[in-house]
């Protein structure tokens, strides 16, 4: 009895000492997220005098109001809103197409098609190549060399060949078979509806990954009006440009432009950042599933 | 005897011209796919031949001039090819050596704390950074290293470093930076794995350690660490054959002027001079050079870890 009360004391300081460690890190991550929130409702003089470590100063939604007056900004809203719904729509679609197929042992041909993926996988035409042929068949500036260039991805391919080949029962294809229901029905009317979990996860993943995506943009797009969020965001925060309103309004002067460039910084943060941030949550045990799938066979 | 396996085959290739023409629906659903693949990959990787050559665009990929390896030796000659070489290996073989281990620690014990409700938060926090985009992360280390009251420079002054010139702009620290910053944006994300890994293991293992007198600790050590060991390996092997391809998305957006030094990686660099220079034949050499390497990486790897552990994955 005793024994038996020492060794769950010995356990229980050794569990506290893990619940120590975990929020140490687990407020390590999240403080210079809360850091740029506050910031963004802060007066940007107070941020940099160091008064904003823990709470908001001089209270200000000054930062909002002017982020959303920034023309890069709403047209880079808008563009990335449609490039990722285009974008994760026709990515998805390519995915379940592709690795449907796959999935059939009866096709003839899978591996070698499969080696086909494979080896875009490991060796690539790089950078310029790449985007000589993106120039070449006209697809500069437009949606479009945002979205086919990347063509299909291959990790998602393989998690989703495994999911249908472990998750939908094999009698269930022996069924539409007997019922003479055709590959692209059985795919349609019996695959899709019973896949919606990993049908989730390739949503998410193209979603962010669109989303948070710039460097296609950069290389593709020539035209500012094109750019997505995050070249938007680009401007401001990496290369520091004075945003056009602030230096219209050059009334306040030079210091002025500057307290509006480093206000807007934080608000824009903020705004780029939200959409995925609080989305998330909400998927977030299909994309645990999605990632076990594929490292189980990846 | 000739004739009958004449006969054979052909047989046997009218069955499978039967089996390939009840599938043409299965094809034809591959078929967008393959088109695009055959486009935007493989089209690219026969322009790979413009590495050796003097690429024109009148002319195309092919047609363009011959030109040996000048751009190659042109590379090597450069005395910053092998700095550029020398940043490229040691950021991934740091980022390896730090980014790698901590998920696999802080998984072995969030894993075993009882508290479902703080576990949960704690795993839907850790998730966050990987949702804030690379360029984002980046304007927040840019704000937080600037010598002008930022975060991490303020910090550091109070513990009494340097910060006169801006720390972003000091190459010594750049690995430091990049590294740690990957650390904070992806040990939530690589957890995921391990965690569900962890949560396949018997409990009956631990209720039979627990009688037997170990204690948490070595039961996290002797129970739950080798039930991860298989795909511990898995991943160690995957990342060593990445070796040379370092996100080029944050050496890029933290490079400043004076930190090139540790901040100039082989990708920065072809895209600076294919890009922004225009040197597409120079800027292919530099890139296939990159890929060459790290095929030739992911052999080997592939080859150790086969005879080490019998994993391979190519």
């Amino acid at each position: 009895m005793n024994r038996k009360k020492l060794k769950s004391k010995s356990d229980r300081a050794i569990e506290a000492i893990m619940v120590i460690i975990v929020l140490i890190f687990v407020l390590m991550v999240l403080y210079p997220l809360y850091y740029v929130l506050i910031a963004s409702f802060s007066n940007p003089y107070d941020v940099y005098a160091g008064k904003t470590f823990f709470w908001v100063s001089q209270f200000t939604v000054e930062g909002y109001q002017r982020v959303f007056r920034e023309k890069a900004i709403v047209s880079g809203y808008l563009n990335s809103i449609f490039y990722t719904t285009l974008g994760t729509v026709l990515t998805t679609a390519l995915v379940l197409t592709t690795a449907y197929p796959l999935s059939r042992k009866e096709m003839p041909g899978r591996t070698a098609i499969m080696l086909f993926y494979l080896i875009t996988m490991y060796f690539t035409g790089g950078l310029i190549p790449t985007y000589l042929v993106v120039a070449k068949t006209g697809l500069l500036n437009s949606v479009w060399a945002l979205i086919l260039p990347g063509g299909v991805s291959v990790f998602n391919v393989i998690v989703t060949r495994t999911y249908f080949e472990t998750s939908i029962p094999k009698d269930l294809f022996e069924a539409a078979k007997i019922d003479g229901s055709s590959h692209i029905r059985t795919f349609l009317s019996m695959v899709l509806p019973l896949s919606r979990p990993i049908i989730a996860v390739m949503v998410v993943f193209a979603m962010v990954a669109f989303w948070n995506d710039w460097f296609t943009a950069l290389i593709y797009m020539n035209s500012k009006d094109k750019y997505p969020l995050q070249l938007a965001l680009r401007q401001i925060l990496i290369q520091s440009e004075a945003s056009a309103n602030a230096l219209s309004g050059m009334d306040g002067g030079y210091a002025e432009a500057n307290r509006i460039t480093e206000l807007l910084k934080f608000s824009s943060m903020v705004v780029g950042a939200v959409p995925m941030l609080i989305f998330y949550p909400f998927v977030q045990k299909y994309f645990e599933k999605g990632l076990m799938v594929g490292a189980v066979k990846g | 005897m000739k004739s009958e396996k004449k006969m054979e085959n052909t047989q046997k290739l009218r069955k499978l011209l039967t089996k390939t023409g009840r599938c043409w629906q299965l094809y034809l659903l591959l078929l967008p796919g393959i088109v695009l693949t055959v486009i935007y990959k493989y089209i690219p990787m026969y322009g790979v031949q413009i590495a050796f050559r003097d690429y024109n665009p009148v002319m195309g990929f092919s047609k363009s001039p011959f030109v040996g390896l000048r751009w190659f030796i042109k590379f090597f000659t450069n005395y910053k090819s092998t700095e550029m070489i020398r940043n490229t290996v040691l950021i991934s073989l740091y980022s390896i050596l730090w980014t790698f281990p901590i998920p696999i620690v802080l998984s072995l014990i969030m894993n075993q704390i009882k508290l479902e409700r703080f576990k949960k938060i704690s795993q839907t926090i850790l998730y966050a950074p990987h949702f804030v985009s690379t360029m984002i992360v980046c304007g927040m280390l840019r704000i937080f290293l600037s010598p002008y009251g930022g975060l991490i420079s303020t910090l550091v002054a109070a513990a009494g470093g340097n910060t006169g010139t801006g720390l972003l702009d000091r190459a010594e620290l750049f690995r430091t930076i990049y590294i740690s910053s990957s650390v904070w944006q992806d040990t939530g994300w690589g957890m995921i794995i391990y965690m569900a890994t962890l949560s396949g293991v018997d409990i009956t293992y631990h209720e039979a350690a627990q009688v037997d007198g170990a204690n948490l600790w070595q039961r996290i050590i002797h129970i739950d660490l080798p039930e991860l060991v298989p795909m511990i390996m898995i991943q160690l092997i995957m990342s060593f054959g990445n070796l040379m391809n370092v996100g080029f998305e944050k050496a890029f957006l933290l490079q400043t002027d004076l930190n090139k030094g540790t901040s100039e990686i082989i990708a920065t660099y072809v895209y600076e001079q294919g890009m922004l220079k225009g040197m597409y034949s120079f800027s292919t050499a530099v890139g296939l050079f990159n890929t060459a390497v790290n095929i030739l990486l992911l052999i080997i790897v592939n080859r150790v870890s086969k005879k080490a552990a019998d994993i391979s994955f190519i």
